[in-house]
């Protein structure tokens, strides 16, 4: 691989957009492909069906063995609600390498003794959410409890297309987070993107075991095809 | 904490802006229950400092040994790891599965 090319790739995934190195194994002849690139290749249905499931692979194309390496943007995780849940969900996110930030306006509840080395935010999400510049390869985790805080949280998500979003409560909190949210304009289409209750059901009762469900139904969703996630 | 993708391959590019010897391995196919998914990546620099990881550390040792070898020649290789190999019982895996890993050097 050329210096130049490895340059290129840490720049791209700086910039968390994702890329794709097409190497040619008989011959070692090697190109990367750009996200904005991808659609006018000739090789565009293969580059799209690897980077659209995250996942490099050989294939073989006119008699060539090529190797499609994607290299995905680094996961986010953007938790609403520095509560008992957070603290355990941030470096449990972070052990499996998902870039933490914990939003709760609620400066008791974000200290830093509670939240030791993980980037936390003590401002309202129309504050806070703008400048984390959410995306796809972002999931997003509603917990704080409360509607003046998850609501307009949620909506952000909704409108930045989160590959996840969960919120904490039962169906009946739930049916009440709908109802609003309804009364904010916000599709049944896109209600139904929202996982609630959150996390998979693994009969979690403390805030460990929560934390463990919902990076499990994060992780289905990310891994999982699509047409089997949780 | 962990070496993610995006850590080692900066390093590799700092090595390699430095003026070292850099090769990378890629994981390009896997048969049965191989522990890293093809697209996994480990960077060796010339002293033999290794990040990231091909196997579950099983086969990790021999193939540094060949990067280096990549490093001097500049030859890219495919290297091939398994139960079925002769070299099993020193650098088989453990876990049954199969791996095939392209090593070339960063130049």
């Amino acid at each position: 691989m050329k210096l130049a090319t490895l340059s290129a790739i840490n720049t791209e995934r700086a910039a968390r957009r994702p890329v794709i190195v097409v190497t040619d194994i008989g011959n070692g002849e090697q190109r990367l492909v750009m996200a904005a690139d991808i659609a006018d290749d000739p090789l565009h249905s293969e580059l799209e069906r690897h980077l659209r499931m995250g996942k490099s692979g050989a294939i073989e194309v006119e008699g060539r063995n090529l190797f499609l390496n994607v290299y995905a943007p680094t996961a986010k995780l953007v938790i609403i609600g520095a509560v008992h849940i957070s603290q355990a969900l941030a470096p449990l996110a972070r052990s499996l390498g998902y870039d933490v930030t914990v939003v709760d306006p609620r400066s008791a509840f974000a200290s830093p003794e509670r939240f030791p080395d993980i980037r936390l935010i003590a401002e309202w999400p129309d504050v806070a959410l703008p400048p984390l510049n959410i995306d796809h390869y972002t999931a997003f985790v509603v917990v704080a409890h409360d509607p003046k805080i998850d609501d307009p949280a949620l909506l952000h998500a909704l409108e930045h297309d989160c590959f996840y979003i969960g919120a904490l409560g039962s169906r009946k909190t739930h049916g009440q987070r709908t109802l609003r949210l309804k009364a904010q304009g916000i599709s049944c289409a896109d209600i139904e993107r929202i996982h609630a209750p959150i996390g998979l059901e693994i009969g979690a009762i403390s805030p460990s075991e929560i934390a463990v469900a919902i990076m499990a139904e994060i992780t289905a969703q990310l891994r999982l095809p699509k047409a089997s996630a949780a | 904490m962990l070496d993610r993708d995006e850590d080692l391959l900066k390093a590799a590019e700092n090595w390699g802006k430095a003026g070292k010897g850099v090769a990378l391995a890629t994981v390009i196919e896997t048969w049965g229950s191989a522990p890293r998914p093809a697209g996994s990546n480990l960077v060796v620099n010339g002293d033999g400092t290794f990040l990231g990881s091909v196997s579950g550390g099983c086969v990790e040792g021999a193939v540094v040994t060949e990067a280096l070898d990549v490093i001097s020649s500049g030859t890219p290789r495919m290297l091939e790891f398994g139960v079925a190999d002769e070299t099993a019982w020193t650098v088989g895996l453990s876990c049954g599965g199969r791996i095939r890993i392209f090593v070339e050097k960063v130049v």
